[in-house]
């Protein structure tokens, strides 16, 4: 909404306030204004000017020269290159001295060898909005109506003035009128609000006899009024309605149109104006449209209804869509006499759906669907029609044609001043409460320790005492509220068992070289199917109006945004990467959604090119899947998990079949697989262009559950361990973890630790076979151990070895 | 016997005083004094002495001991010295080339900002309430005072999956869980970090996807200068000491009072810049009283208990606090953008 303070001042008295001072009052009341912006844009020294003599410049084919008349006594002899000047046309001169926006300054000059005493200026080049002019203007000069001549062009175009832009929340359309803004500025100032002139003086013959009107669906209109103004004479409007019109951006029509529009702007109540003759029988219904009823705007389009949407009707047919546009079939033109003038209140939600569907926004369908003052329908009524009368020389018809369905009483609130100064934290007096109220305009009865206030209809956002405690408070000024601690019962802060967990993993693995992205939630369907196996069977939740199809489902994994994020690195020349993910996948068993599809937790990690950078000591190493499984034991390790977690062989579709793991978390019911290490299927990672990838992604539900925090202390070993190694050739399938197993299983308790620490395969060994060599430690814990008990418990491994692997003792 | 010890050691020092190298005194030393050394086998002879000349021979042969001891620790001393100094300057290296640094990562910069908030609010005894992505619109919209046909309810500004299930469009639903998980209690203190879906075309400073922290108290007597206080507690704990706020009106449907909060710039502190396009104040956040049929929607009765709310976002946040020129940047991944914030 755009406001011009001249205008403004017809309501209310802004004396003594300057243009920046309203904006900054109005925003600390909650009313932004984004911009206030002077409406001469530094335009002086143009006045109004008469072409008395056009004639051809002898040396410029487009160039004509002009004597002007600028009521200065001596013409003033002008090169004008507007194809549209002529002479007899009053136009706006900028004179030798005159200032333009942007500072620029007329001087005088020599055009062709012609001399030029200032110029002849297009609505644009006086940094007027010139597309609310007939094309013709907007391409050539300025032609003005008949004026004084000398007279200066910011008193004709009413530019002396400021325009604010409101930016108002959607609650505050109350404020979508010049009366709503001066209420406004009547409860910060305290200044009372003038209503503009409604007084009707009409014709004697009564509008019973030439209209009726009805509501029909009542539910979808409350109140529907009408007038009827005869023997208009369409014309265009003064200069001074267009200029105002303008300022708010709205294009003058003529002066039946202009003057609805003007009135809606004064009281924020949409208007609409019919040809009376062309409306049939002279009675209209406010009815649901028809099924397979047509509509042509006025914008000119063929509009399909259905049944849903409020028309205005005569007799035969629809002639508007009520609350959004008046019908082509019943414009107001150039050879309407008669008039019959609609104000009316249209359910919001009604004319919203209308409008919405058919794509059509108007300046009243804004202002219906935000609900207005019913309060308001017959004084816009009557002030548009005694407008129209003097403007257009009708005469108003006695009486209104109306039908109302609903009727609507102001709100009345009961607040106590315990309440209002409880829930702010300032101590608000009686006195400052109803003084506040006062401002505002609504009426307050004082009882015993609280306030009765009556609401008036025009603020239709303020149902409650919360509602009436905020208008309390930022006329008392957010500013003035001090800031307090919260007193009363403490609470502990603190994380949860998951969070703490995330939290831990990030640390670690940022301090340990990787790092963390987030990747978008959404995904292309193809790559949302890329890893059954970590997807786990979910249908595809797909959203009803994707953005692109790019991003049309939901991730059910976290891999394949990871594969996306290093692709886009790769083609940045970002070769060495370790990332991982904390994310939330979603997973739903059902085609159409229901009920929520299960959010779950994932972790998901991706090395790629060098683990280790080349440098000038050492060369580069490159990820491999140790690395990967590597940080998982690292993770595993950090929340005490190392006992409970195996590796086993996997296969699952999308990872390298031979360098894939499953990885198994021991649970009551035994081990279960919560997520894959592996290295990325060699296909997959063509069709990708990316070098060798590991990834891995793991399920963190399960971890949180498991995960051990508690630290356990043990005493320092007292007495010695004796040391031993095993190494033996086996088959090359045997998997390493069994072996040590098998170690352990045999040792007893004697054998405090083993580890693998070397792994050979060669010619030497013989095809098939590889060499594993096996660090034991053995301790008792209360004494120390004799060579003969440590070499009974290292034989029965090593005969375990033999005898489960038909491992061949290498010496 | 004397003088053949005194011969012994006039013979030894004259030896020393030419000797060669480590290796050579090494060889004296066993010549003089070792087990089978000179020194030795004149003192072999000791047993046919008197008991009355054995003392004072074997002070004698203490003396050239001990004076041929000390010359030969004297030149090993000098051996020792060079051969250290000779190890020092064979191994002396390039300072001045690169050491071998342990590798450094990140965490995620979103993530970095949404933990120094919650750990500001968690020093505040706050705990964090997390909820689903993926909601219903009556958690969404309806519990939050947004009836059906609110504008903020079209299908073009949110993800939708079904008529009644959608992408959250905000935090807030998570604050109507936390509630009715109270069961009526109080107070409540809880923050709400997430991510948050709104259907919005990417550019540099809109992302579809975003995180938003909300917080929200619940309790008796709960009062808008409480969260004005909790508001300044928080900037200055996020921005430094030296910020302040400012909280102008405005509109929410979840909360009223409602208001936004600038805080001063964190560029110019307040004097103007290109970054507060000249206010001095930047926008962080909105927050209001939580309103009645929202603390209704949780459980409780607006009668008995009030509350206040806030929310901002982490995006908006991060961008201003690392001065980020495209919001797109958190999405990506790329390595040059995520290795920007290693620092502690």
């Amino acid at each position: 909404m755009k406001i011009s303070t001249n205008w403004l001042a017809d309501y209310i008295s802004l004396e003594g306030l300057t243009p920046q001072e309203i904006a900054e009052k109005m925003t600390s009341g909650g009313i932004e204004i984004d911009a206030v912006e002077a409406m001469d844009k530094g335009v002086s020294g143009v006045v109004v000017g008469y072409v008395k003599e056009k004639t051809k410049h002898p040396d410029a084919d487009k160039l004509n020269v002009c004597k002007v008349d600028v009521g200065a006594g001596e013409d003033l002899q002008i090169v004008c290159g507007a194809a549209n000047v002529d002479a007899g046309q009053h136009v706006p001169v900028a004179t030798v001295g005159a200032k333009l926006p942007g500072g620029l300054a007329i001087k005088r000059a020599k055009l062709r060898g012609v001399e030029s005493q200032g110029m002849i200026c297009s609505a644009r080049e006086l940094g007027l909005n010139d597309k609310l002019l007939p094309k013709e203007l907007q391409e050539g000069i300025l032609v003005l109506p008949k004026l004084e001549l000398g007279r200066p062009i910011v008193d004709v175009l009413d530019l002396g003035a400021h325009v604010l832009e409101l930016d108002l929340t959607p609650n505050r359309s109350d404020a979508l009128s010049y009366l709503g803004v001066a209420y406004e500025i009547g409860a910060l100032t305290g200044r009372p609000v003038k209503l503009p002139e409604s007084a009707v003086f009409g014709a004697a013959d009564k509008t019973a006899d030439r209209l009726s009107v009805r509501i029909d669906a009542r539910e979808a209109c409350a109140h529907y009024s009408a007038r009827y103004i005869r023997g208009v004479q369409v014309a265009p409007s003064p200069l001074w309605l267009q200029n105002r019109l303008m300022a708010a951006g709205i294009r003058p029509i003529n002066n039946i149109v202009d003057v609805t529009n003007y009135v809606m702007l004064e009281y924020g109540q949409p208007l609409h104006a019919f040809d009376a003759d062309r409306v049939a029988g002279g009675s209209i219904v406010v009815r649901f449209a028809r099924e397979g009823e047509e509509l042509e705007t006025l914008d000119g389009q063929l509009r399909k209804l259905q049944p849903h949407m409020l028309v205005i009707a005569d007799g035969e047919r629809a002639i508007g869509l009520a609350g959004v546009m008046g019908g082509a079939n019943s414009e107001v033109d150039g050879d309407t006499t008669n008039v019959i003038l609609e104000s009316a209140k249209f359910d919001g939600s009604v004319v919203r759906r209308t409008s919405r569907q058919l794509g059509l926004r108007s300046e009243a369908s804004l202002r219906f669907e935000k609900e207005v003052d019913p309060a308001r329908v017959i004084p816009a009524l009557d002030r548009a029609a005694s407008l129209i009368a003097k403007l257009g020389s009708g005469l108003v018809t006695d009486g209104i044609a109306e039908d109302v369905a609903r009727t609507y009483e102001p709100v009345v609130i009961e607040v106590s001043l315990e309440r209002i100064s409880g829930y702010l934290g300032a101590d608000i007096s009686k006195l400052e409460a109803q003084a506040i109220f006062g401002r505002l305009g609504f009426d307050s009865e004082v009882g015993d320790g609280s306030l009765r206030v009556q609401v008036p209809t025009r603020r239709g956002d303020i149902s409650r005492d919360v509602d009436l405690i905020e208008e309390i408070a930022r006329l008392y000024g957010y500013d003035n509220i001090k800031a307090t601690p919260i007193v009363g019962e403490t609470t502990p802060g603190s994380l949860t068992a998951p969070q703490a967990v995330r939290r831990e993993l990030r640390r670690r693995l940022s301090d340990a070289g990787l790092h963390e992205v987030i990747s978008y939630s959404f995904t292309a369907p193809e790559r949302a199917g890329l890893f059954p196996d970590l997807a786990q069977d979910a249908k595809p939740i797909r959203l009803a109006m994707p953005m692109s199809e790019e991003r049309s489902v939901l991730r059910t994994s976290l891999l394949p945004q990871l594969l996306e994020t290093a692709a886009y690195n790769r083609n940045r020349k970002n070769h060495d990467l370790a990332l991982f993910e904390i994310g939330t996948v979603f997973h739903t068993d059902e085609e159409t959604l229901t009920r929520l599809p299960q959010e779950k937790h994932r972790f998901a990690l991706l090395l790629t090119g060098a683990s280790r950078s080349a440098a000038w000591n050492r060369k580069a190493e490159k990820a491999d899947f140790y690395d990967a499984k590597g940080v998982l034991e690292t993770i595993f390790a950090a929340l005490g998990l190392s006992g409970s977690v195996s590796y086993e062989a996997a296969a699952p579709s999308g990872l390298h079949p031979g360098r894939t793991a499953a990885v198994k978390l021991d649970g009551e019911r035994g081990a279960e697989t919560i997520g894959y290490v592996g290295q990325l299927h060699p296909e997959l990672q063509l069709e990708l262009g990316l070098d060798d990838v590991f990834v891995a992604e793991l399920e963190l539900g399960a971890l949180y559950d498991a995960a051990d925090r508690s630290i356990v202390y043990r005493t320092l070993p007292r007495y010695p361990a004796a040391d031993r190694d095993i190494a033996v050739t086996v088959d090359e399938t045997v998997p390493a973890a069994a072996l040590a197993a098998a170690v352990r299983e045999a040792a007893g308790e004697l054998l405090e630790s083993v580890r693998v620490f070397d792994v050979y395969t060669g010619e030497k060994l013989g095809a098939g076979r590889k060499s594993v060599a096996l660090a034991l430690v053995y301790r008792h814990a209360e004494r120390t151990l004799t060579d003969e008990e440590v070499a009974a418990a290292h034989a029965a491994a090593v005969a375990a070895l033999e005898q489960s692997f038909s491992a061949e003792l290498r010496k | 016997m004397k003088e053949r010890l005194e011969a012994l050691q006039a013979e030894a020092l004259q030896e020393l005083q030419g000797v060669a190298g480590p290796q050579e005194l090494g060889e004296l030393r066993i010549k003089y004094l070792g087990k089978k050394g000179a020194l030795t086998e004149i003192l072999r002879g000791m047993g046919a002495l008197s008991a009355e000349e054995r003392p004072a021979v074997g002070e004698v042969a203490n003396r050239v001991r001990g004076a041929i001891e000390a010359v030969i620790e004297e030149k090993a001393a000098v051996y020792r010295r060079a051969e250290t100094e000779l190890r020092l300057r064979s191994e002396t290296i390039d300072v001045t080339l690169p050491g071998s640094a342990l590798p450094t990562g990140a965490v995620h910069p979103l993530n970095k900002v949404a933990q120094e908030i919650e750990d500001i609010f968690i020093g505040l005894g706050y705990t964090i309430a997390e909820g689903p992505e993926v909601e219903t619109d009556y958690y969404n919209f309806e519990a939050l005072n947004l009836p059906k046909d609110h504008p903020a309810r079209d299908m073009q500004d949110s993800f939708y999956i079904t008529d009644e299930i959608l992408m959250r469009t905000q935090t807030s639903p998570v604050q109507i869980r936390a509630m009715k998980a109270m069961n009526g209690k109080s107070p409540l203190k809880v923050i709400c970090p997430g991510k948050v879906y709104r259907r919005d075309d990417d550019d540099a400073t809109h992302s579809f996807q975003f995180n938003q922290v909300e917080g929200l108290v619940v309790g008796k007597g709960i009062r808008m200068s409480d969260l004005k206080g909790t508001l300044l507690q928080f900037v200055q704990e996020m921005f430094g000491k030296q910020a302040r706020i400012r909280l102008r009106p405005s509109f929410f449907p979840f909360t009223e009072p409602s208001a936004e909060v600038d805080v001063t710039c964190s560029q110019c502190g307040g004097s103007g810049c290109r970054m507060c396009k000249q206010t001095g104040w930047l926008e962080i956040l909105g927050c209001g009283m939580v309103h009645p049929k929202v603390l209704e929607a949780g459980g409780y009765d607006p009668e008995e208990v009030t509350g206040f709310a806030f929310g901002m976002g982490i995006e908006r946040i991060a961008l201003l606090k690392y001065g980020i020129d495209d919001i797109r940047h958190f999405y990506a991944g790329d390595l040059r953008f995520l290795s920007q914030f290693e620092r502690m």
